[in-house]
């Protein structure tokens, strides 16, 4: 008997164990950034792909460059509220450095080493480039500060625990990329926007119980956390569309049937839109290529 | 007689029955009419983008047809297309939300935005392709802007 509660003792303190160390932060080595030259320009236009004011900006706002937050996202695990990004330097992200700032996008890492939510598309986000990261910091800075606090989460027991989603991170972060096979600049370019930057994944490809992405089912179209209707199948054999006509979508919003897109996907649109050509081609030459 | 409460009893079940079948299927024509009344936009925005993209050469005549036809759909008196119960709630085959008729004036209120966007458009469109593509933006955000509050998202 006192074997069994000592093996018990030693199981339970190994978990815990493990636990502690799977959830502690590990910032990575950001020092190269400052090697950089960091352009405001190239830097829009990365705010842009990576539609970040999409979701920080206030709900219903005409002016999109006031990054006060305050945005309901409604899913299976509780109500996230977009924080105040802006560059007030108490009630934002002003007094940041680009070392904070990459370990918060590319990581989920806040400054104090606590793990932010995947509603933040972080997961995605870790395939933003170093140039990409100075080039938006940049661009970032030059936008308006407000001074509107940041609403607490709606998250219950147990998903209001942070540490555990160092458990979360460990289980469904990965730098593979989903599409190996890139034969093209064009491809690579659209995969990197698909993947990486536009983060289209995280609404159009399904989710386990825990909230990972469902590789497998790659864009294959996911209920929708937030409302009625599901989230489309974008894959090529269930979208139907030819390259020209997802480029023409990405640029005015309307569909091949000359339907007007609605719902988040009038924000990527308007996004989308201020992007060059090449990138709603390159996202076109992606999405036809998913197998 | 015994029988008579039976044949009462089977005569309004029937009724019933055949009442409620018949109310399911009602909206059918308005449902079809209003979609097809739909696919004609389609068809007219597409060849005014197809010609405001360069993918279909301007041709004044077909331009101006498109845009009449525009501004005609947007004349043509809604209210017997959208019957009170005509709902996505209620039949499969609609993307019209109830909210259509619980703010039925802002939804008309939205239509008529639409006919305002078709008239700036028909007075452009014997201008030339850049003309259409510059009154195109307009005519599009009106119909987003009713997707958004009134049609289902799919």
């Amino acid at each position: 008997m006192k074997f069994v509660t000592q093996t018990l003792v030693l199981l339970i303190l190994l978990a815990v164990g493990v636990g502690f160390a799977v959830t502690l932060p590990q910032f990575d080595d950001t020092s190269d950034l400052l090697a950089l030259d960091a352009d405001a320009d190239r830097g829009e236009l990365v705010f842009h792909a990576a539609g970040c004011a999409s979701c920080h900006a206030p709900p219903g706002a005409d002016d999109k460059s006031l990054l006060s937050g305050g945005a309901r996202f409604i899913s299976d695990f509780g109500t996230f509220i977009a924080p105040n990004i802006s560059q007030d330097p108490d009630f934002g992200i002003g007094a940041w450095d680009v070392h904070m700032f990459a370990a918060a996008v590319r990581q989920g890492l806040a400054p104090d080493g606590s793990h932010y939510y995947p509603a933040f598309p972080y997961a995605s986000y870790a395939k933003m480039s170093d140039q990409d990261i100075v080039d938006i910091f940049l661009y970032m800075r030059g936008l308006p500060s407000s001074s509107t606090p940041s609403l607490a989460h709606e998250v219950a027991f147990p998903f209001n625990i942070r540490r555990a989603i160092g458990v979360w991170k460990a289980r469904y972060l990965t730098d593979d990329w989903i599409l190996d096979d890139i034969r093209t600049d064009q491809l690579e370019r659209g995969r990197y926007l698909v993947e990486g930057l536009g983060h289209c994944a995280e609404c159009h490809t399904p989710r386990d119980i825990l909230g990972g992405l469902v590789r497998s089912k790659w864009m294959g179209g996911a209920p929708n956390p937030s409302g009625d209707g599901r989230i489309p199948n974008i894959r090529p054999d269930a979208l139907g569309w030819s390259a020209l006509e997802i480029a023409d979508y990405l640029e005015t919003g309307f569909t091949p049937e000359f339907d007007v897109a609605g719902g988040s996907m009038k924000a990527v649109v308007e996004n989308y839109a201020k992007l060059p050509a090449s990138d709603r081609e390159a996202v076109a030459a992606y999405l036809l290529s998913i197998r | 007689m015994k029988l008579r409460p039976a044949v009462t009893a089977l005569a309004v079940a029937t009724t019933v029955f055949v009442g409620s079948v018949a109310t399911a299927q009602d909206f059918t024509n308005q449902i079809g009419a209003r979609q097809g009344m739909f696919k004609m936009n389609g068809v007219s925005i597409g060849i005014l983008a197809g010609i405001a993209r360069g993918r279909i050469d301007y041709d004044a005549e077909l331009a101006q047809a498109a845009a009449d036809n525009l501004v005609n759909v947007s004349q043509f008196n809604q209210a017997p297309l959208w019957p009170e119960g005509s709902d996505s709630d209620a039949v499969a085959t609609t993307a019209a939300l109830p909210a259509i008729w619980e703010n039925y004036d802002d939804f008309l209120s939205k239509f008529a935005d639409f006919g305002t966007a078709a008239l700036a458009i028909q007075a452009v469109a014997g201008d030339g392709a850049g003309a259409i593509g510059g009154a195109l933006g307009g005519l599009g955000a009106t119909c987003g802007a009713c997707h958004d509050a009134y049609q289902k998202s799919r």
